[in-house]
């Protein structure tokens, strides 16, 4: 049945209209980032009326006070906390959902159980005690600690999301591998993990970007400007000495491109349906 | 190749028998197949053979190894999966030299072996596809390339034809055939269909709960079935039953005698369960003298396969299948006169051949 024309271009209306509400603010952040002056742009249109790229040298360009470049510091410390934090948690999650979509054994469902509980309760609730840790491990100000923390807190959700993925897979590819002569370790790296490249992918870019954005913990965790992060560098262009709007969204769009970026290199990743084929089907 | 012997296998869950007593030997190039209904055991009984599952008693020997406590990667065992199985990432190429990487065969080795095992089951031209881009059928050839190319001790199939269509079946039984005598390997076959055991076995195991119920050579088991659930179980359509009772006249079913049938022994005396193929029975006409045989019923429902019909009789309180050649000159509701050509008599209470 051929769909009716006005009800297409109705749909149509509408997607735009979404899309354009979707935009807007980021349109808008983009027209701060571009404008003159470090004013909060009150004006409708998304436009700039003029385009200057001060904001962005300024950022771009932050030293210290020992004439060190303060950016680039803070830039690589946030790619080392959220790329170390997506491998641990992978590592961790990867094994501990493997196991429990594979085996039966005490104390399954309570460990199950007490992972989606720690899913309930907001990060701010574990600051006190996760700095009360830190402290005692020697590890406050350092972002090995910071990846301590952030992969522990992305593995539950990791392994939840990889374990419905172990689930899908069939034994029998496991049993096949086993009788072909391959060990469990092998088995597990060499048939398990590339069919799960989909819920890697997806598992990895989400731990990735929770680390990126992170700010309440980073900002109480660490002190040292050298080893702040991207989000704690941000919110010091506005805080309670004045208003820095221009550098915020000019920050803001430099911190979202790694994101963006890594999204687009794991986006072929996103395939569903890998594993058709092997068996019957 | 060796063989395999399982002694006094047995395994359950808890208080649940899946396999009891189970004592095979298995000779260096046979073909076996185990049959039996759905959660016979024949699928447990495979798995234990390959090591993918535990058993709780007896020993499992392949060649003149104990392999009962061994994993299942060093039993040299090869099996091909009712899914196939094959590892969806990996090229046909890849799945086919899988076994041989792991076992660091040599690359100049591993090549020949797959283009060996590709020009024996024309799979040549399939080589650099994934399993998703192949048909049902190639796939099949596939796994089986897989099992063939490592020469293990043992092949495994279970109901390796299971998902394919009836003609595409049917050409693979005969591949398979050829297969197995140009290997000459030792095979266990599971399968629910009968017509795949009686076609490929040298020797058919029929399970039923967990315990063997006869092992033999396709012939045998059909000529001369050891209990009612073999017989019933092998042969299409299945064998008819009817209580019956033997005297010094010979048999008698429901008051007809029918005298001294082919198959009723002698010595036998008493009630008998009657075991009558569908084939060994001949429809006549009432009045006619072809077997003037007393027993005369009515044609309830005919069923045509093309070149042969199946009449159902009734005869008194019993029904009866009875197999007749097209074109068949009976409709329902006509009188016809059975006779038996050749039966088999089972004990009624436990039902063994007498």
């Amino acid at each position: 049945m051929r769909p009716n024309p006005v009800v297409v271009a109705l749909a149509h209306v509408g997607l735009v209209i979404v899309s354009l509400v979707t935009l807007y603010p980021v349109l808008w952040v983009v027209k701060m980032a571009f404008s003159p002056g470090q004013g909060f742009s009150v004006g409708l249109w998304p436009i700039p009326s003029s385009v200057t790229l001060e904001h962005f040298a300024a950022v771009l360009g932050t030293t210290a006070s020992d004439g060190t470049w303060l950016f680039g510091r803070q830039l690589l410390n946030s790619l080392v906390v959220s790329g170390a934090t997506s491998l641990l948690g992978l590592v961790l999650a990867t094994t501990a959902a493997y196991a429990l979509s594979r085996w039966d054994f005490p104390g399954k469902e309570p460990g199950l159980g007490a992972f989606l509980v720690t899913q309930m309760f907001p990060g701010v609730v574990m600051s006190v005690p996760l700095y009360l840790l830190l402290d005692l491990l020697g590890m406050l100000d350092q972002l090995a600690g910071l990846v301590l923390v952030y992969a522990t807190t992305a593995v539950p959700f990791s392994v939840f999301t990889l374990k419905g993925y172990f689930d899908t897979i069939p034994r029998d590819l496991e049993e096949a591998a086993m009788l072909d002569g391959a060990g469990r370790v092998r088995t597990f790296v060499t048939i398990i993990l590339p069919l799960a490249r989909p819920a890697l992918a997806v598992t990895g870019l989400f731990s990735f970007m929770t680390a990126w954005n992170e700010f309440v913990l980073a900002a109480t965790l660490l002190g040292d400007p050298r080893s702040f992060t991207l989000p704690i560098v941000l919110q010091r262009y506005v805080d309670d000495y004045g208003a820095a709007w221009g550098s915020f969204a000019a920050g803001a769009i430099v911190v979202s491109i790694p994101v963006v970026a890594l999204f687009f290199a794991l986006q072929r990743h996103f395939i569903e349906g890998l594993t058709a084929g092997g068996v019957k089907g | 190749m060796a063989g395999i012997q399982l002694r006094s296998v047995e395994k359950r869950y808890g208080d649940t028998w899946v396999l009891r007593g189970i004592d095979v030997s298995i000779a260096d190039g046979e073909y076996v197949v185990l049959v039996g209904p759905s959660g016979c055991g024949k699928s447990t009984l495979l798995r234990s053979i390959a090591g993918l599952n535990d058993i709780t008693g007896g020993a499992i020997h392949i060649g003149a190894r104990d392999v009962t406590r061994v994993s299942p990667r060093d039993r040299n065992v090869a099996m091909v999966f009712q899914s196939y199985a094959l590892y969806p990432h990996m090229t046909v190429r890849e799945n086919l030299a899988f076994p041989l990487k792991i076992r660091k065969d040599p690359p100049a080795a591993i090549q020949a072996a797959v283009a060996e095992v590709a020009g024996m089951l024309e799979l040549g031209a399939l080589l650099d596809r994934l399993p998703g881009q192949l048909s049902g059928g190639q796939r099949q050839r596939v796994a089986m390339g897989r099992a063939i190319v490592r020469r293990p001790d043992v092949f495994l199939f279970d109901e390796p034809l299971s998902n394919l269509d009836a003609a595409l079946r049917h050409h693979m039984r005969v591949e398979l055939k050829r297969l197995h005598r140009r290997l000459g390997a030792t095979v266990v076959h599971v399968t629910h269909d009968q017509v795949e055991a009686l076609t490929l076995a040298d020797r058919i195991l029929v399970l039923h709960q967990g315990v063997v119920q006869q092992v033999g050579p396709p012939r045998e088991l059909f000529d001369a079935p050891a209990n009612t659930f073999v017989a019933t179980f092998l042969g299409s359509p299945a064998m008819n039953l009817l209580p019956g009772r033997v005297d010094d006249a010979g048999l008698s079913v429901g008051g007809v005698a029918l005298g001294w049938v082919d198959g009723v022994g002698k010595a036998v005396r008493g009630d008998v369960t009657v075991g009558l193929r569908p084939t060994d029975v001949v429809a006549a006409a009432p009045s006619s003298a072809a077997g003037a045989s007393p027993w005369v019923g009515a044609v309830d429902v005919t069923e045509s396969l093309g070149a042969e019909a199946l009449l159902h009789v009734e005869i008194g309180p019993h029904k009866l299948v009875v197999q007749v050649p097209e074109p068949s000159p009976w409709r329902a509701g006509a009188q016809v006169q059975v006779v038996p050509r050749r039966v088999h008599v089972f004990d009624p209470g436990s039902g063994r051949r007498l």
